[in-house]
Order: C-alpha cells, then sequence, then structure tokens
C-alpha cells in the first residue's frame, strides 16, 4: 500500500526543510518545557507535572491574549499561572512523606482539568497570537520562506538556555542550586536551607513550562482545544534525561524532538498519508530509543544530579 | 466505655488522611465553585445523585467501575514492587485490539465459549506483555519506568489507531474507522437483574484474587518485600527481576482484560471510543485504594460515579463537561498531601493507647 503512494522521485530536498522549519517550529514548546524541567531536576525534585502546567499555560496565555488584546501579556500570564502551579508543587513536595513523582502526576490530573474547565469558553474565539521574525524574505521559494519565519519565543529560548548555562556553571546561585540537589547534606552543612532553593527552581521551572504551553496556543497550533498538548511536558523529563542535565545540550535536544515531531505531517504533506499515526509516533519511538541508550540499570547516568528519585 | 471509643479511634486512624482528603477535596471544590458565583451545593448534591441516586445512576456508575478496577490493578500490582506505572491506557488499547483481531482468524462457526478464552488470553497477553516490557525496561536497561510506560502507551495509542484505520478497518465502518464488528455470539451479555456487563464480575473477581495473592501468597510478600527494600530482596535470594516482571504482567493483564470486556460488551468492536481514559483514571483509583486491591473496588465505584455524573452538571447547572475532572485532580491532590500525615500517626496511636492502659495519667509529651 505503502508503494502506490510514494511518488517515483521522492523530494528530499522538501522533506529536508520540512523537518528544518519543525526542528524549530515544533521543537520550542520542548525547549521551554524542558529548560522548565532541567532547573527543577538540578534542585534535585521531579516534576511530572509540567505536562499539567504547560496545558494551564496554554489556556492561561490564550485567555489573557484574548481580554488584553496583546499576546505578550498572555505568555506573561501563562508564565504567572505556571509560576503557581509549580510553586504549589514544590510547597507541597516539602511536607514530609509526599512522593514527588506522584504528586506530579496528581498535578498533571488538576492542571489538565483546571484548564479544561477554565478554556471552555475559550476554544471558538480567535485571540491575537505572537509575532514572528520574517527571516526568509530574500527568497523566492516560499517554502524556504515559510521555514524562516523564526518565532520570537524562540530566539528567547535560544538565549535563556545559554544564560541558564552560564548561570549554573558561574554563579553562586547557580552553585548554590547544584549542591543542593547534588548532595543535600553538605548544602545543610554550609548553612543552605533546602526547602527555599527547591521550591523556588520548582516554581521558576513551572514559569518556563507554561511560556512552552504559551507558544502551543499563541503561535503553532495557535489556537486554544483540548487535545493542544501531545505529552511535551512528560517528554521533557526523558529530554533532560538525554541532555544529561545541561542546558546548552536541551536546546540541541529540543531541536532533535522537534525535527521527529515534525516527521509525520512533513510526510503527509508530501502526500505519504498511510502510515500517519506510526509517523507521528515518532517523537515516542525516539525518546525510549534514546533513554535505552543513555540509561544503565548498574550506575547512575553522568551528570544527573545526586538527589534525584529518577535515577535512583 | 471511653477506653473502648480510645481504642476504637486507635483503630481507625490509619482512615484519617483518606478522610482529610476527601473532606478536603470537596471543601476545595466548593470553594472552587463558588468563587465563580456557581450553584456549589447543588452540584455536590447532583454528583451524588448522578452517581448514586438511582438504579440507573447505579449501573451507569458500575459499567465505569468495572474496567476502572481492572486499570487500576494495573497500577497497584506493579506498585506492590516499588514501580510507579502510568501507561495503563496503552494496554487497555492494544487488549481491546487484540481482542477484536481473534474472531477474524477463527474459522467460521467457532463455539463461542473458547472463542471468549482465547480472546481473553489475547487480551491478557496482549496487555501485560506492553506493561512488561516497561518493568524489563526498567530492570535491565535502568529505564525509569513511569516514563517509559507512557511513552509505551502513546506508541500503543499510535498502533491502535494505525491499524483501526489502516489493515484493519472495516469497509461499511465509514464515519467511525472500527475494525469488522464481532460475531453476535461472541458478545459479553449482562449480568442476571441488571443491565451491567460481566466485565464488573470479573473486576471484582480479579480485585479480591490479587487481595488475596498480595496479602496471603509467598508470590505477594515476595513483591511487597521488592518493594519495600531491593537490597534486603536481593540479600535473602529473590529473584527480584523475575518478581518485578511477573507484577509488571499481572498488572498489564488486567488492563489488557478491561480493554477486552470494553469491547467485546460495550463497542462490538475495536474503535477510538474505546480510549476513554480508563488507563489515565486507574491511576488515581490505584492511589486513592493506596495500592490496596480490595480498597480498589470501593474507590472505583467513588471515581466511576464522580465521572458518569459529568453529564448530569453539564445538563442541570450548564458546568463545563471538565467539572468532574477538576474534582478528581482536587481528589488526587489531597490524597497525595495529606499521606504526610502518615508519619504522625504512629505517634498518635502510641499515645492514645498509652491512655488506655492509664485512664487517669492522661501522657503529655
Amino acid at each position: 500500500m505503502l508503494n502506490e503512494v510514494v511518488p517515483s522521485a521522492f523530494d528530499f530536498g522538501s522533506l529536508a526543510l520540512a523537518l528544518f522549519a519543525g526542528a524549530i517550529r515544533i521543537g520550542t514548546p520542548f525547549l521551554f518545557v524542558s529548560l522548565g524541567e532541567c532547573l527543577t531536576e538540578k534542585a534535585g525534585r521531579v516534576n511530572l507535572g509540567l505536562e499539567g502546567i504547560l496545558v494551564c499555560g496554554a489556556m492561561t496565555g490564550y485567555a489573557v491574549s484574548l481580554q488584553t488584546g496583546s499576546p505578550w501579556i498572555g505568555v506573561l500570564g501563562a508564565g504567572i499561572s505556571g509560576l503557581v502551579l509549580g510553586a504549589f508543587h514544590g510547597l507541597v513536595c516539602s511536607l514530609r512523606g509526599v512522593n514527588d513523582i506522584a504528586f506530579g502526576i496528581a498535578l498533571m490530573v488538576f492542571g489538565t482539568g483546571l484548564a479544561f474547565y477554565l478554556g471552555t469558553p475559550y476554544i471558538q474565539p480567535q485571540a491575537p497570537t505572537l509575532p514572528a521574525f520574517a527571516l526568509g524574505d530574500w527568497s523566492t521559494n516560499s517554502q524556504l520562506r515559510n521555514a524562516l519565519e523564526i518565532n520570537v519565543l524562540f530566539l528567547v529560548g535560544v538565549v535563556l538556555a545559554g544564560l541558564l548555562h552560564w548561570g549554573m556553571a558561574s554563579t553562586r546561585w547557580g552553585l548554590v542550586l547544584r549542591l543542593v540537589g547534588d548532595h543535600a547534606e553538605t548544602a545543610r552543612a554550609l548553612g543552605y536551607r533546602l526547602i527555599p532553593v527547591r521550591v523556588t527552581a520548582t516554581a521558576a521551572g513551572g514559569f518556563l513550562a507554561a511560556v512552552g504551553g504559551a507558544y502551543l496556543s499563541l503561535y503553532y497550533p495557535g489556537s486554544w482545544n483540548e487535545g493542544l498538548s501531545s505529552g511535551q511536558g512528560l517528554m521533557a523529563v526523558a529530554l533532560v534525561i538525554f541532555a544529561r542535565w545541561r542546558p546548552w545540550r536541551c536546546l540541541f535536544a529540543a531541536l532533535l524532538f522537534g525535527a521527529a515531531g515534525a516527521l509525520g505531517p512533513a510526510l503527509q504533506s508530501l502526500g505519504i498519508t498511510s502510515g500517519y499515526y506510526l509517523f507521528n509516533a515518532a517523537p515516542y519511538v525516539l525518546t525510549l530509543v534514546i533513554m535505552v541508550i543513555t540509561c544503565r540499570p548498574d550506575r547512575t547516568i553522568s551528570g544527573a544530579p545526586g538527589e534525584l528519585s529518577l535515577t535512583r | 466505655m471511653r477506653i473502648f471509643l480510645l481504642r476504637l479511634t486507635a483503630k481507625m486512624l490509619p482512615a484519617l488522611p483518606t478522610l482529610c482528603a476527601i473532606a478536603g477535596a470537596l471543601l476545595m471544590f466548593v470553594v472552587f465553585l463558588a468563587l465563580q458565583g456557581k450553584p456549589a451545593l447543588e452540584a455536590c448534591q447532583l454528583i451524588y445523585v448522578g452517581a448514586f441516586g438511582s438504579g440507573f445512576a447505579w449501573e451507569n456508575t458500575l459499567q465505569r467501575a468495572a474496567p476502572l478496577m481492572l486499570t487500576a490493578l494495573c497500577v497497584a500490582i506493579p506498585a506492590r514492587t516499588g514501580l510507579i506505572i502510568i501507561g495503563g491506557e496503552g494496554a487497555v488499547a492494544l487488549g481491546g485490539l487484540a481482542c477484536a483481531v481473534i474472531p477474524m482468524m477463527l474459522p467460521a462457526a467457532f463455539p463461542a465459549t473458547p472463542a471468549l478464552l482465547l480472546m481473553a488470553t489475547a487480551a491478557l497477553v496482549a496487555g501485560g506483555a506492553w506493561i512488561a516490557l516497561a518493568g524489563w525496561l526498567r530492570q535491565y536497561r535502568g529505564v525509569n519506568e513511569t516514563i517509559s510506560s507512557l511513552l509505551l502507551a502513546y506508541i500503543a495509542l499510535a498502533l491502535f489507531n494505525h491499524m483501526v484505520e489502516g489493515p484493519l478497518r472495516h469497509p461499511e465502518s465509514l464515519n467511525k474507522p472500527s475494525t469488522p464488528p464481532l460475531p453476535e455470539e461472541y458478545l459479553i451479555g449482562s449480568l442476571p437483574g441488571l443491565d451491567v456487563h460481566w466485565g464488573l464480575f470479573w473486576g471484582v473477581l480479579a480485585c479480591i484474587a490479587m487481595y488475596v495473592l498480595v496479602r496471603h501468597g509467598v508470590f505477594g510478600f515476595s513483591m511487597s518485600v521488592v518493594g519495600g527494600n531491593v537490597r534486603a530482596a536481593r540479600l535473602v535470594g529473590l529473584p527480584v527481576n523475575r518478581i518485578v516482571l511477573m507484577a509488571c504482567l499481572l498488572g498489564g493483564g488486567a488492563a489488557g482484560l478491561a480493554g477486552m470486556m470494553e469491547v467485546a460488551a460495550i463497542h462490538g468492536s475495536a474503535n477510538s471510543a474505546l480510549l476513554a481514559g480508563y488507563g489515565y483514571s486507574g491511576i488515581l483509583v490505584a492511589f486513592a485504594a493506596r495500592h490496596n486491591p480490595l480498597a480498589i473496588i470501593a474507590c472505583a465505584l467513588v471515581i466511576g460515579g464522580i465521572e458518569s455524573s459529568g453529564s448530569l452538571l453539564q445538563r442541570r447547572l450548564d458546568l463545563p463537561g471538565a467539572t468532574t475532572l477538576v474534582l478528581q485532580g482536587l481528589l488526587f491532590i489531597n490524597l497525595l498531601a495529606w499521606e504526610s500525615l502518615t508519619g504522625w500517626l504512629g505517634v498518635w496511636r502510641l499515645r492514645l493507647l498509652e491512655t488506655t492502659r492509664n485512664p487517669n495519667r492522661a501522657v503529655h509529651a
């Protein structure tokens, strides 16, 4: 069946271009969520609730943008909603006996439910969306121009990845964060308090994840509906493992995942429709393969924060 | 009398976090609705009416509770060995698919009982193998099982959609792609005197069987040892990997069976209606039951009831369909947050018992 629809001369150039465009377009939310998860995990906690925060951020961003007419206030509103939910995760997980992974699942259910509930009136109307830089105006190829239409948030994300990389490596604040995540006993012995650091990191991580959600609803695909997220918040956890907890590598991992996510739609636009669902599962297969390659049962992964329950 | 009351309180203390959680969730839910000027108390009442208010509501609730019991086992059984598996939805999909495929391969007029047995076996194997794969990846490759099970679930859903809309699609299912309908005689009927299918019976039976296994079986005990302390389990020579895989196989098999019941009793063929989120709701049920298979039966009734009351809330109060999802989220959050009381319970219990021994000299320490 597959052979019938493949054109005789398969257009690899178009496919490569579509994958490149997709890497940036679909990879941007991955970038923000993975940076958020990276920050959280560096402090020694896992927040699976980023999935719920992302959906909540998408709804909030869209709603605020619609009400105020400014997509940027929408992004800020989304970030604040994520900050609140992230701080909530951080605070509750500071209680004794609360498992951060399990609570993340609960937050995922709650955040999604809240977003679906409050977002019901926003499914129809069209909110103002985020602007993009048209970097491809010099070209006459419409596909290339389309691919080089790069959203501002992507550039913000790139800067942020570099900033976080530098901040974690060479600032006092970054060192405290890493110490708390790597060896809580030492941090305590040096007089640092664990809970405020962890709550701050989780809240900041929530902020970033929600901004990633706002990108989904305000740029690509660019509307709010209940099927908006396809598990980006959860895949971010795997992505961070792949990036070995380095913000800079999160950027490349996000681009890779974006390209994998673009495979299905790209092939569809080239006329290959038969394996649509299977190609759309490419990011999940890729995540799984990457995790199988990077993880080992007998030792923890290099670069993993020592206090992380995920990799013990 | 006072001593009896104190002893009773000491006995009931372990239920305290759950009670606090239910009260906290309801309170938050009421405040959430009241803040928007919605009739909060009426909504709570309607949830009760929609879940358990009439014979029809009960049947609806039981219908939903049946698969939830099985999908909750998919979380609870691996959890006994310390794994958090959240990919039950994938096992449901594959179980349903396997059940729909078997009749296509059987000769015409194959007797119903062995056919149903074959369908159930196929569903058990398909679901079990999928979850066991997550367990295997954890034990032998060190991949975190929470993430891998969810990724596997996404992959399973993609496979399911691909098969249902592609190679296995029935040519007559135009608007709603489905596999060919099951032959009439292979459908699972209703329980006698009830409008609820036999899946409920099998769900309850599976929960009871797992309870007996977990509480009274040697295998159940070794699962608890592995879950409690892996190093201790290895020291006493337990085959840890095999036990974990077996637990995943059992749990995944249960979820696969849930998919088979849904297909053979309700939908009549495998189609996207099967993916109604039973696998995800099962996570909440299992956590609410604290991974106790017997408590799962009760918790599945409550969650099934909440879910089935959604349409009533929508019709009567014009609330969004996600209202019940918010309540479930609040319930989940509260259940885990109040868990932090568990550390204090032992202390309080000791104090209460101390008071019963020296009733005249209450201990203040």
